[in-house]
Protein backbone atom coordinates (compact mmCIF):
# COMPACT_ATOMS: atom_id res chain seq x y z
CA UNK A 1 0.00 0.00 0.00
CA UNK A 2 2.81 2.50 0.79
CA UNK A 3 4.32 3.75 -2.63
CA UNK A 4 6.45 6.51 -2.16
CA UNK A 5 8.37 7.10 -5.69
CA UNK A 6 12.28 7.30 -5.54
CA UNK A 7 14.26 8.25 -8.84
CA UNK A 8 17.99 7.83 -8.57
CA UNK A 9 20.43 9.44 -10.98
CA UNK A 10 17.69 8.57 -14.30
CA UNK A 11 19.02 9.57 -17.37
CA UNK A 12 17.31 8.91 -21.03
CA UNK A 13 18.65 8.99 -24.11
CA UNK A 14 15.82 8.31 -27.11
CA UNK A 15 17.38 8.18 -30.78
CA UNK A 16 20.65 9.56 -30.35
CA UNK A 17 19.29 12.30 -28.11
CA UNK A 18 19.31 13.39 -24.70
CA UNK A 19 16.35 14.00 -23.20
CA UNK A 20 17.01 13.52 -19.21
CA UNK A 21 19.66 13.53 -16.86
CA UNK A 22 20.98 12.62 -13.51
CA UNK A 23 17.58 13.20 -12.25
CA UNK A 24 17.33 12.41 -8.23
CA UNK A 25 13.61 12.82 -6.73
CA UNK A 26 11.87 11.59 -3.82
CA UNK A 27 8.13 11.59 -3.85
CA UNK A 28 6.70 10.61 -0.35
CA UNK A 29 3.47 8.07 0.35
CA UNK A 30 0.71 10.16 -0.31
CA UNK A 31 2.54 13.13 -1.45
CA UNK A 32 1.40 15.80 -4.09
CA UNK A 33 3.84 16.49 -6.33
CA UNK A 34 3.48 19.38 -9.09
CA UNK A 35 6.36 19.20 -12.21
CA UNK A 36 6.67 22.35 -14.06
CA UNK A 37 9.28 23.58 -16.56
CA UNK A 38 9.74 25.09 -20.08
CA UNK A 39 8.75 23.05 -23.04
CA UNK A 40 11.37 20.58 -23.91
CA UNK A 41 12.24 20.12 -20.54
CA UNK A 42 10.78 16.10 -20.64
CA UNK A 43 8.53 16.65 -18.17
CA UNK A 44 6.66 14.01 -20.02
CA UNK A 45 9.14 11.78 -20.82
CA UNK A 46 9.90 11.97 -17.21
CA UNK A 47 6.04 10.37 -16.22
CA UNK A 48 6.16 7.63 -19.22
CA UNK A 49 9.24 6.44 -17.39
CA UNK A 50 7.89 6.85 -13.83
CA UNK A 51 5.15 4.55 -15.86
CA UNK A 52 7.14 2.14 -17.62
CA UNK A 53 6.20 3.08 -20.88
CA UNK A 54 9.72 4.54 -21.57
CA UNK A 55 12.50 2.37 -19.70
CA UNK A 56 15.51 4.99 -18.47
CA UNK A 57 18.52 4.14 -20.24
CA UNK A 58 20.24 5.22 -16.66
CA UNK A 59 19.74 5.24 -13.22
CA UNK A 60 16.67 3.65 -11.64
CA UNK A 61 12.91 4.29 -11.03
CA UNK A 62 11.61 2.69 -7.85
CA UNK A 63 7.74 2.81 -6.52
CA UNK A 64 7.47 1.24 -3.30
CA UNK A 65 10.74 0.19 -3.16
CA UNK A 66 10.16 -2.14 -6.41
CA UNK A 67 12.08 -1.18 -9.67
CA UNK A 68 9.61 -0.05 -12.20
CA UNK A 69 10.30 -1.97 -15.95
CA UNK A 70 6.67 -1.98 -16.99
CA UNK A 71 3.16 -0.38 -16.48
CA UNK A 72 1.67 -1.78 -13.16
CA UNK A 73 -1.82 -1.99 -11.88
CA UNK A 74 -1.26 0.05 -8.81
CA UNK A 75 0.08 2.83 -10.67
CA UNK A 76 -2.52 4.93 -12.74
CA UNK A 77 -2.19 7.32 -15.81
CA UNK A 78 -4.31 9.90 -17.12
CA UNK A 79 -3.32 11.37 -20.14
CA UNK A 80 -3.81 14.65 -21.28
CA UNK A 81 -5.53 14.59 -24.35
CA UNK A 82 -9.12 12.49 -22.96
CA UNK A 83 -10.72 12.61 -26.36
CA UNK A 84 -7.51 10.12 -27.45
CA UNK A 85 -7.27 8.30 -24.21
CA UNK A 86 -11.03 6.26 -24.38
CA UNK A 87 -12.42 4.13 -26.73
CA UNK A 88 -15.02 6.09 -28.81
CA UNK A 89 -17.07 2.92 -29.54
CA UNK A 90 -17.91 2.26 -25.90
CA UNK A 91 -20.16 3.97 -23.53
CA UNK A 92 -18.88 5.49 -20.48
CA UNK A 93 -19.54 2.91 -18.55
CA UNK A 94 -18.34 -0.10 -21.25
CA UNK A 95 -14.49 2.52 -20.89
CA UNK A 96 -14.33 2.14 -17.09
CA UNK A 97 -15.13 -1.63 -17.85
CA UNK A 98 -11.97 -2.04 -20.02
CA UNK A 99 -10.11 -1.55 -17.03
CA UNK A 100 -11.84 -4.03 -14.73
CA UNK A 101 -11.75 -6.72 -17.23
CA UNK A 102 -7.65 -6.68 -17.23
CA UNK A 103 -7.92 -7.29 -13.67
CA UNK A 104 -10.28 -10.23 -14.09
CA UNK A 105 -12.76 -9.12 -12.26
CA UNK A 106 -16.25 -11.15 -13.50
CA UNK A 107 -18.64 -9.79 -15.26
CA UNK A 108 -21.59 -9.73 -12.87
CA UNK A 109 -19.31 -7.59 -10.51
CA UNK A 110 -18.31 -5.31 -12.88
CA UNK A 111 -22.07 -3.02 -13.09
CA UNK A 112 -22.25 -1.74 -9.58
CA UNK A 113 -18.38 -1.60 -9.11
CA UNK A 114 -18.73 0.51 -12.49
CA UNK A 115 -21.91 2.72 -11.49
CA UNK A 116 -19.92 3.53 -8.28
CA UNK A 117 -16.80 4.74 -9.51
CA UNK A 118 -19.26 6.66 -12.10
CA UNK A 119 -20.70 8.30 -9.36
CA UNK A 120 -17.49 9.36 -7.66
CA UNK A 121 -16.33 11.52 -10.87
CA UNK A 122 -20.34 12.75 -11.05
CA UNK A 123 -21.18 10.48 -13.75
CA UNK A 124 -23.83 8.52 -12.52
CA UNK A 125 -26.10 9.88 -15.13
CA UNK A 126 -24.19 9.17 -18.22
CA UNK A 127 -23.15 5.27 -17.55
CA UNK A 128 -24.20 4.60 -21.22
CA UNK A 129 -23.50 8.33 -22.97
CA UNK A 130 -20.72 7.58 -25.42
CA UNK A 131 -17.44 9.77 -25.41
CA UNK A 132 -18.25 12.18 -28.37
CA UNK A 133 -21.46 13.11 -26.51
CA UNK A 134 -19.55 14.31 -23.81
CA UNK A 135 -17.99 17.67 -22.80
CA UNK A 136 -14.06 17.87 -22.20
CA UNK A 137 -14.64 17.82 -18.82
CA UNK A 138 -16.75 15.13 -18.52
CA UNK A 139 -14.43 12.67 -21.17
CA UNK A 140 -11.52 13.83 -18.52
CA UNK A 141 -13.51 12.97 -15.30
CA UNK A 142 -14.47 9.43 -16.88
CA UNK A 143 -10.83 9.27 -18.09
CA UNK A 144 -10.14 9.46 -14.44
CA UNK A 145 -12.54 7.45 -13.58
CA UNK A 146 -11.22 4.16 -15.41
CA UNK A 147 -7.79 5.51 -13.56
CA UNK A 148 -9.26 4.93 -9.84
CA UNK A 149 -10.67 1.31 -11.31
CA UNK A 150 -7.36 0.19 -11.00
CA UNK A 151 -7.45 1.27 -7.11
CA UNK A 152 -3.96 2.58 -8.13
CA UNK A 153 -1.44 3.71 -4.91
CA UNK A 154 -0.08 6.35 -7.90
CA UNK A 155 -1.83 8.60 -9.84
CA UNK A 156 0.52 9.92 -12.84
CA UNK A 157 -1.07 12.59 -14.40
CA UNK A 158 0.31 14.93 -17.57
CA UNK A 159 -1.10 18.05 -17.80
CA UNK A 160 -4.84 16.62 -17.55
CA UNK A 161 -6.91 20.00 -17.55
CA UNK A 162 -4.82 21.73 -20.15
CA UNK A 163 -6.94 21.59 -22.68
CA UNK A 164 -10.51 22.59 -20.52
CA UNK A 165 -11.70 26.17 -19.82
CA UNK A 166 -10.67 28.10 -16.91
CA UNK A 167 -14.31 27.55 -14.59
CA UNK A 168 -14.47 23.34 -15.40
CA UNK A 169 -10.81 23.05 -14.80
CA UNK A 170 -11.03 24.62 -11.04
CA UNK A 171 -13.80 22.45 -10.48
CA UNK A 172 -11.72 19.36 -11.46
CA UNK A 173 -8.74 20.69 -9.57
CA UNK A 174 -10.55 20.37 -6.64
CA UNK A 175 -12.38 16.98 -7.36
CA UNK A 176 -8.93 15.34 -7.51
CA UNK A 177 -7.79 17.01 -4.46
CA UNK A 178 -11.18 15.03 -2.81
CA UNK A 179 -10.51 12.11 -4.84
CA UNK A 180 -6.70 11.87 -3.29
CA UNK A 181 -7.35 13.11 0.08
CA UNK A 182 -9.71 9.95 0.31
CA UNK A 183 -7.84 7.79 -0.84
CA UNK A 184 -3.59 8.96 -0.06
CA UNK A 185 -2.13 8.36 -3.41
CA UNK A 186 0.78 9.54 -4.85
CA UNK A 187 0.26 11.85 -6.88
CA UNK A 188 3.14 13.33 -9.93
CA UNK A 189 0.94 16.08 -11.75
CA UNK A 190 2.90 17.41 -14.90
CA UNK A 191 1.74 21.28 -15.55
CA UNK A 192 2.00 24.14 -17.21
CA UNK A 193 0.05 26.43 -15.27
CA UNK A 194 2.05 27.25 -11.95
CA UNK A 195 -0.66 28.29 -10.11
CA UNK A 196 -2.57 25.69 -10.62
CA UNK A 197 0.89 23.50 -9.28
CA UNK A 198 0.64 25.88 -6.84
CA UNK A 199 -2.46 25.44 -5.90
CA UNK A 200 -2.93 21.54 -5.77
CA UNK A 201 1.13 20.37 -4.77
CA UNK A 202 2.89 19.36 -1.94
CA UNK A 203 5.66 20.76 -3.26
CA UNK A 204 6.65 21.65 -7.18
CA UNK A 205 9.57 20.43 -8.87
CA UNK A 206 10.98 22.95 -11.27
CA UNK A 207 12.76 21.26 -14.22
CA UNK A 208 15.50 22.69 -17.16
CA UNK A 209 15.55 21.62 -20.41
CA UNK A 210 18.36 20.38 -23.17
CA UNK A 211 19.01 18.12 -21.07
CA UNK A 212 16.14 17.93 -18.70
CA UNK A 213 17.15 17.81 -15.52
CA UNK A 214 15.77 19.05 -11.66
CA UNK A 215 16.72 22.56 -10.77
CA UNK A 216 14.56 23.48 -8.23
CA UNK A 217 12.13 22.41 -5.27
CA UNK A 218 9.36 24.90 -4.04
CA UNK A 219 7.80 23.47 -1.08
CA UNK A 220 4.25 24.52 -0.94
CA UNK A 221 3.19 25.68 2.31
CA UNK A 222 -0.42 25.83 2.31
CA UNK A 223 -3.09 24.36 4.91
CA UNK A 224 -5.54 21.72 3.38
CA UNK A 225 -8.35 21.58 2.17
CA UNK A 226 -7.51 24.39 -0.18
CA UNK A 227 -10.02 26.77 -1.84
CA UNK A 228 -10.13 28.08 -5.28
CA UNK A 229 -10.62 31.38 -3.77
CA UNK A 230 -8.88 31.84 0.03
CA UNK A 231 -5.99 29.77 -0.89
CA UNK A 232 -4.91 31.97 -4.09
CA UNK A 233 -5.18 35.14 -1.92
CA UNK A 234 -3.10 34.12 0.93
CA UNK A 235 0.41 35.99 0.86
CA UNK A 236 1.77 32.27 0.84
CA UNK A 237 0.43 31.83 -2.19
CA UNK A 238 1.53 34.66 -3.60
CA UNK A 239 4.87 34.51 -2.67
CA UNK A 240 4.85 31.14 -4.28
CA UNK A 241 3.62 32.30 -7.52
CA UNK A 242 6.21 34.49 -7.53
CA UNK A 243 9.28 32.47 -7.28
CA UNK A 244 7.37 30.38 -9.75
CA UNK A 245 7.06 32.80 -12.02
CA UNK A 246 10.57 33.95 -11.53
CA UNK A 247 12.33 30.64 -12.36
CA UNK A 248 10.05 29.85 -15.42
CA UNK A 249 11.21 33.39 -16.87
CA UNK A 250 15.17 32.43 -16.03
CA UNK A 251 14.41 29.08 -17.42
CA UNK A 252 12.90 30.38 -20.28
CA UNK A 253 15.67 33.32 -20.87
CA UNK B 1 -42.36 14.65 -55.72
CA UNK B 2 -41.34 18.01 -57.78
CA UNK B 3 -37.74 16.60 -56.72
CA UNK B 4 -38.22 13.37 -58.11
CA UNK B 5 -39.74 14.57 -61.35
CA UNK B 6 -36.32 16.86 -61.47
CA UNK B 7 -34.24 13.93 -60.74
CA UNK B 8 -35.40 11.80 -63.30
CA UNK B 9 -36.30 14.61 -65.77
CA UNK B 10 -32.81 14.47 -67.87
CA UNK B 11 -32.45 10.63 -67.82
CA UNK B 12 -36.01 10.37 -69.25
CA UNK B 13 -35.34 12.43 -71.82
CA UNK B 14 -32.25 11.35 -73.34
CA UNK B 15 -33.87 7.62 -73.27
CA UNK B 16 -37.14 8.97 -75.41
CA UNK B 17 -34.79 10.85 -77.91
CA UNK B 18 -33.12 7.68 -78.02
CA UNK B 19 -35.90 5.99 -78.87
CA UNK B 20 -37.31 8.33 -81.47
CA UNK B 21 -34.27 8.23 -83.24
CA UNK B 22 -33.86 4.98 -83.59
CA UNK B 23 -37.59 4.43 -84.88
CA UNK B 24 -36.50 7.31 -87.12
CA UNK B 25 -33.34 5.37 -88.66
CA UNK B 26 -35.82 2.64 -89.18
CA UNK B 27 -32.79 0.20 -89.45
CA UNK B 28 -31.91 -2.90 -87.31
CA UNK B 29 -28.61 -2.52 -85.92
CA UNK B 30 -26.39 -4.94 -84.76
CA UNK B 31 -24.97 -2.74 -82.19
CA UNK B 32 -27.40 -1.12 -80.48
CA UNK B 33 -31.51 -1.18 -79.80
CA UNK B 34 -33.98 1.11 -78.75
CA UNK B 35 -34.61 1.43 -74.75
CA UNK B 36 -38.38 -0.26 -75.04
CA UNK B 37 -36.48 -3.00 -76.44
CA UNK B 38 -33.79 -3.26 -74.40
CA UNK B 39 -36.60 -3.25 -71.80
CA UNK B 40 -38.54 -5.64 -73.55
CA UNK B 41 -35.66 -7.85 -73.57
CA UNK B 42 -34.64 -7.64 -69.72
CA UNK B 43 -37.92 -8.13 -68.92
CA UNK B 44 -37.75 -11.67 -71.05
CA UNK B 45 -34.37 -12.47 -69.68
CA UNK B 46 -35.72 -12.05 -65.75
CA UNK B 47 -39.11 -13.56 -66.29
CA UNK B 48 -37.49 -17.42 -67.96
CA UNK B 49 -34.84 -16.95 -65.23
CA UNK B 50 -31.76 -16.76 -67.27
CA UNK B 51 -30.73 -13.46 -65.90
CA UNK B 52 -31.45 -14.54 -62.11
CA UNK B 53 -28.89 -17.90 -62.94
CA UNK B 54 -26.32 -15.34 -64.94
CA UNK B 55 -26.64 -13.48 -61.65
CA UNK B 56 -26.26 -16.11 -59.08
CA UNK B 57 -23.06 -17.66 -61.17
CA UNK B 58 -21.15 -14.29 -61.16
CA UNK B 59 -21.95 -13.36 -58.00
CA UNK B 60 -21.39 -16.75 -56.42
CA UNK B 61 -17.71 -16.39 -58.22
CA UNK B 62 -17.64 -12.83 -57.23
CA UNK B 63 -18.05 -13.57 -53.15
CA UNK B 64 -16.11 -16.82 -53.39
CA UNK B 65 -13.26 -15.19 -54.25
CA UNK B 66 -13.61 -11.95 -52.31
CA UNK B 67 -13.93 -14.48 -49.20
CA UNK B 68 -10.74 -16.64 -50.45
CA UNK B 69 -8.53 -13.12 -51.53
CA UNK B 70 -10.42 -10.82 -48.97
CA UNK B 71 -9.35 -13.32 -46.27
CA UNK B 72 -5.84 -13.29 -47.28
CA UNK B 73 -5.54 -9.59 -47.45
CA UNK B 74 -7.32 -8.98 -44.26
CA UNK B 75 -5.04 -11.16 -42.45
CA UNK B 76 -1.71 -9.99 -44.03
CA UNK B 77 -2.75 -6.57 -43.69
CA UNK B 78 -3.64 -7.09 -40.18
CA UNK B 79 -0.02 -8.56 -39.69
CA UNK B 80 1.93 -6.04 -41.56
CA UNK B 81 0.38 -3.24 -40.03
CA UNK B 82 0.48 -4.56 -36.60
CA UNK B 83 4.29 -5.51 -37.34
CA UNK B 84 5.85 -3.45 -39.39
CA UNK B 85 9.09 -5.51 -39.46
CA UNK B 86 7.24 -8.18 -41.52
CA UNK B 87 5.78 -5.70 -43.72
CA UNK B 88 9.09 -4.41 -44.82
CA UNK B 89 10.16 -8.53 -45.28
CA UNK B 90 7.53 -8.69 -47.27
CA UNK B 91 7.47 -5.41 -49.25
CA UNK B 92 9.61 -6.32 -52.15
CA UNK B 93 7.26 -9.34 -52.86
CA UNK B 94 4.09 -7.59 -52.05
CA UNK B 95 5.21 -4.89 -54.58
CA UNK B 96 6.28 -7.36 -57.21
CA UNK B 97 3.25 -9.26 -57.56
CA UNK B 98 0.65 -6.56 -57.21
CA UNK B 99 0.87 -4.73 -60.09
CA UNK B 100 0.13 -8.05 -62.19
CA UNK B 101 -3.30 -7.19 -63.52
CA UNK B 102 -5.13 -9.82 -62.57
CA UNK B 103 -6.59 -10.82 -66.16
CA UNK B 104 -3.23 -11.26 -67.54
CA UNK B 105 -3.29 -14.48 -65.26
CA UNK B 106 -6.03 -15.86 -66.77
CA UNK B 107 -3.88 -17.95 -68.93
CA UNK B 108 -2.02 -19.45 -66.44
CA UNK B 109 -5.28 -20.31 -64.47
CA UNK B 110 -6.84 -22.01 -67.28
CA UNK B 111 -4.02 -24.24 -67.20
CA UNK B 112 -4.23 -24.89 -63.59
CA UNK B 113 -8.34 -25.02 -63.43
CA UNK B 114 -9.75 -25.15 -66.65
CA UNK B 115 -13.42 -23.59 -67.18
CA UNK B 116 -15.85 -23.04 -64.33
CA UNK B 117 -16.16 -21.48 -61.07
CA UNK B 118 -12.48 -22.23 -60.08
CA UNK B 119 -10.84 -20.59 -62.58
CA UNK B 120 -12.83 -17.78 -61.93
CA UNK B 121 -12.81 -17.62 -57.96
CA UNK B 122 -8.64 -17.75 -58.97
CA UNK B 123 -8.54 -14.43 -60.70
CA UNK B 124 -11.26 -12.71 -58.65
CA UNK B 125 -9.03 -14.06 -55.07
CA UNK B 126 -5.64 -12.64 -56.19
CA UNK B 127 -7.82 -9.02 -57.37
CA UNK B 128 -9.38 -8.51 -54.19
CA UNK B 129 -6.49 -9.48 -51.89
CA UNK B 130 -4.42 -5.94 -52.74
CA UNK B 131 -7.42 -3.56 -51.92
CA UNK B 132 -7.89 -5.30 -48.39
CA UNK B 133 -3.80 -5.75 -47.98
CA UNK B 134 -3.45 -2.63 -48.25
CA UNK B 135 -6.10 -0.97 -46.64
CA UNK B 136 -6.20 -2.67 -43.94
CA UNK B 137 -2.29 -2.68 -43.51
CA UNK B 138 -2.41 1.30 -43.06
CA UNK B 139 -5.81 0.74 -40.92
CA UNK B 140 -3.98 -0.76 -38.24
CA UNK B 141 -0.64 1.15 -38.33
CA UNK B 142 -2.91 4.38 -37.93
CA UNK B 143 -4.71 3.02 -34.45
CA UNK B 144 -3.62 5.92 -31.75
CA UNK B 145 -0.44 5.88 -30.64
CA UNK B 146 -1.91 7.01 -27.34
CA UNK B 147 -4.39 4.45 -27.40
CA UNK B 148 -1.77 1.91 -27.21
CA UNK B 149 -0.42 3.32 -24.03
CA UNK B 150 -3.50 3.23 -22.67
CA UNK B 151 -3.72 -0.29 -23.64
CA UNK B 152 -0.23 -0.95 -21.88
CA UNK B 153 -0.78 1.02 -18.87
CA UNK B 154 -4.00 -1.13 -18.55
CA UNK B 155 -1.51 -4.18 -19.04
CA UNK B 156 -3.76 -5.77 -21.62
CA UNK B 157 -2.60 -8.84 -23.10
CA UNK B 158 -1.53 -9.05 -26.68
CA UNK B 159 -4.69 -10.94 -27.98
CA UNK B 160 -7.12 -8.57 -25.65
CA UNK B 161 -4.93 -5.57 -26.78
CA UNK B 162 -5.93 -6.85 -31.14
CA UNK B 163 -9.23 -7.42 -30.10
CA UNK B 164 -10.35 -4.64 -28.34
CA UNK B 165 -8.89 -1.55 -29.08
CA UNK B 166 -6.89 -2.40 -32.33
CA UNK B 167 -9.25 -4.32 -34.37
CA UNK B 168 -12.53 -1.88 -33.27
CA UNK B 169 -10.30 1.13 -33.87
CA UNK B 170 -9.65 0.03 -37.82
CA UNK B 171 -12.70 -1.81 -38.52
CA UNK B 172 -14.59 1.17 -40.14
CA UNK B 173 -11.71 1.68 -42.53
CA UNK B 174 -11.20 -2.25 -42.89
CA UNK B 175 -15.17 -2.47 -43.92
CA UNK B 176 -14.36 0.55 -46.56
CA UNK B 177 -11.84 -1.55 -48.13
CA UNK B 178 -14.16 -4.35 -48.23
CA UNK B 179 -15.96 -2.55 -50.22
CA UNK B 180 -13.59 -1.78 -52.77
CA UNK B 181 -12.33 -5.07 -52.66
CA UNK B 182 -16.20 -6.05 -53.70
CA UNK B 183 -16.19 -3.30 -56.33
CA UNK B 184 -13.12 -4.74 -57.99
CA UNK B 185 -14.39 -8.68 -57.27
CA UNK B 186 -17.69 -7.96 -59.22
CA UNK B 187 -15.23 -6.12 -62.24
CA UNK B 188 -12.97 -9.08 -62.23
CA UNK B 189 -15.70 -11.70 -62.12
CA UNK B 190 -17.70 -10.26 -65.30
CA UNK B 191 -14.21 -9.36 -67.21
CA UNK B 192 -13.22 -13.29 -66.67
CA UNK B 193 -16.84 -14.03 -68.22
CA UNK B 194 -16.66 -12.20 -71.11
CA UNK B 195 -12.62 -13.23 -72.01
CA UNK B 196 -12.61 -16.66 -71.01
CA UNK B 197 -15.06 -18.65 -68.87
CA UNK B 198 -18.60 -20.00 -70.07
CA UNK B 199 -20.69 -18.81 -67.09
CA UNK B 200 -22.71 -15.86 -65.64
CA UNK B 201 -23.57 -12.56 -66.87
CA UNK B 202 -20.41 -11.69 -68.53
CA UNK B 203 -20.43 -14.85 -70.65
CA UNK B 204 -24.61 -14.11 -71.10
CA UNK B 205 -23.89 -10.50 -72.39
CA UNK B 206 -21.12 -11.93 -74.79
CA UNK B 207 -23.36 -14.71 -76.75
CA UNK B 208 -26.16 -12.07 -77.30
CA UNK B 209 -23.62 -10.10 -78.57
CA UNK B 210 -22.15 -12.71 -81.35
CA UNK B 211 -25.48 -14.26 -81.59
CA UNK B 212 -26.24 -10.37 -83.30
CA UNK B 213 -29.09 -9.80 -80.34
CA UNK B 214 -28.13 -6.16 -79.19
CA UNK B 215 -31.28 -6.10 -77.06
CA UNK B 216 -30.12 -8.53 -74.68
CA UNK B 217 -26.67 -7.06 -74.97
CA UNK B 218 -27.88 -3.97 -73.78
CA UNK B 219 -30.27 -5.42 -70.87
CA UNK B 220 -27.57 -7.36 -69.31
CA UNK B 221 -25.25 -4.55 -69.85
CA UNK B 222 -27.96 -2.36 -67.65
CA UNK B 223 -28.25 -5.46 -65.26
CA UNK B 224 -24.65 -5.73 -64.54
CA UNK B 225 -25.19 -1.41 -63.61
CA UNK B 226 -27.93 -1.75 -61.65
CA UNK B 227 -26.79 -4.92 -59.53
CA UNK B 228 -23.63 -3.01 -59.01
CA UNK B 229 -25.33 0.31 -57.80
CA UNK B 230 -27.49 -1.83 -55.98
CA UNK B 231 -24.97 -3.49 -54.26
CA UNK B 232 -23.22 -0.75 -53.26
CA UNK B 233 -25.69 1.20 -51.55
CA UNK B 234 -26.93 -2.03 -49.74
CA UNK B 235 -22.81 -2.21 -48.05
CA UNK B 236 -23.12 1.93 -47.71
CA UNK B 237 -26.01 1.41 -45.51
CA UNK B 238 -24.54 -0.95 -43.59
CA UNK B 239 -21.63 0.71 -43.60
CA UNK B 240 -23.46 3.81 -41.73
CA UNK B 241 -25.51 2.12 -39.80
CA UNK B 242 -22.89 -0.35 -38.51
CA UNK B 243 -19.96 2.13 -37.82
CA UNK B 244 -21.59 5.93 -38.49
CA UNK B 245 -21.18 6.44 -35.04
CA UNK B 246 -18.23 5.39 -33.29
CA UNK B 247 -16.17 6.41 -36.43
CA UNK B 248 -12.82 7.66 -34.60
CA UNK B 249 -11.34 10.77 -35.53
CA UNK B 250 -9.78 10.90 -39.23
CA UNK B 251 -11.41 7.53 -40.17
CA UNK B 252 -14.68 8.71 -41.57
CA UNK B 253 -14.35 7.66 -44.92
Amino acid sequence: MTAPIVLRGVGLVLGGLRILQGIDLEIRQGEFACVVGPSGCGKTTLLRALAGLLPPTEGEVLIGGVPVRAPRRDVAVVFQDYSRALLPWRTAAGNVALALETMGMPARAQAARIQDLLARVGLAEHAEKFPGQMSGGMQQRLQIARCLAQEPNVLLMDEPFGALDAMTRQTLQDEVLGLVAERGVTVFFVTHDLEEAAYLGDKVIGLLPRPGRVAKHFTVDLPRPRDQLATRETPEFLRLRRSLFDFMRAAEA
Amino acid sequence: MTRLLRAIAVPAALLLAGEIAMRAAGSSSDALAPPSDVAAALAALLADGEMLRASAETLASALGGLAIGGGVGLLAGLLFGAVPAAARLFAIVVEGIRPIPAVALIPLALILFGFGFRLEIAIVAFAAIWPMLVFTQAAVAAVDTQLLDVARVLRLPLAARLARIVVPFALPRIFVAFRLAFGVALIVAVTVEIAVNPLGLGYGMTMAQQTLRPADMLAYLVWIGVLGFLLNVLLLVVQRTVFGRFLPRGARP
